[in-house]
């Protein structure tokens, strides 16, 4: 029989539409799921931060603000870690194509941080693909105290 | 909080004050049609006050470093004020601070123009 440590918490699955305000409620909801996490206030909004900026990407870049499209996000807390998952249905993402934000030559680049950013406030950032060929974000943070 | 900016001119300084987000949509568009406008009307030297900055998304940083292009392709300089630690996090993770001027101090800051 599995310990109760093993079996996923959902805190939070729902479809968000592709706009500006799923953005911003995206950032309200991890950090109301990081703060019952008994994350504590620069972690929470680490998490908020790195939540946002993968619904951003989610809408703007994968969906492209489409009004047919959904972005799913997920926040459980499985195996001593609060994982978000982040999907959404454009046609994928690869992070091998991007440019990197950190050589000299990109520095003065309008876009391209977000990832990077995740990457520091979270510890794993996963990319992949979705079933139907969208992308598919994972991230994971450390429980206070596991 | 939306984004609030308010701009002033000490000798031929001119401060942005900043208040409140700076994220994609609204407050990232108002920071960049605050700068383009400055620039437009013949200012060239920029300070951006970022005290009361609560949040800057990364859209918001890429709207920092298209001021900071705008500005310099316009013969100008754009600096930072009064970076909070939260937004000198995100330009040390960014390597943004080996880009950008930032000061503590205001009268610093005018002086080193």
């Amino acid at each position: 029989m599995p310990n109760a440590e093993s079996r996923p918490e959902i805190l939070y699955d729902q479809f968000l539409e592709s706009t500006l305000a799923s953005v911003d409620a995206s950032e309200e909801i991890a950090k109301s799921a990081a703060e019952r996490a008994g994350f504590d206030e620069e972690e929470t909004y680490h998490i908020g931060y790195a939540v946002r900026e993968a619904v951003v990407n989610a809408v703007v870049h994968g969906n492209l603000y489409s009004a047919n499209k959904r972005v799913r996000l997920r926040i459980e807390r499985t195996g001593g870690v609060l994982q978000v998952t982040v999907e959404d249905q454009g046609q994928g993402f690869e992070e091998a194509a991007q440019a990197d934000p950190l050589a000299r030559e990109n520095l003065l680049s309008q876009s391209g941080r977000g990832l990077l950013i995740m990457r520091a406030f979270m510890d794993e950032v996963e990319i992949g693909r979705t079933s139907e060929g969208g992308t598919r974000l994972v991230m994971r943070k450390a429980l206070p105290g596991a | 909080m939306s984004l609030k900016l308010t701009t002033r001119q000490v000798g031929d300084v001119t401060i942005v004050d900043a208040a409140g987000r700076i994220t994609l949509g609204e407050g990232s568009s108002a920071f960049r049609d605050t700068i383009k406008e400055l620039v437009n009307k013949g200012h060239k030297k920029i300070l951006v006050n970022l005290g009361d900055v609560t949040y800057i998304d990364s859209s918001g940083i890429g709207e920092l470093v298209s001021g900071y292009t705008t500005v310099s392709n316009a013969g100008g300089q754009l600096k930072l004020l009064n970076l909070t630690k939260r937004v000198h996090d995100l330009l040390q993770i960014t390597k943004l601070y080996t880009v950008f001027e930032v000061f503590d101090d205001e009268a610093k800051a005018l002086a080193s123009f």
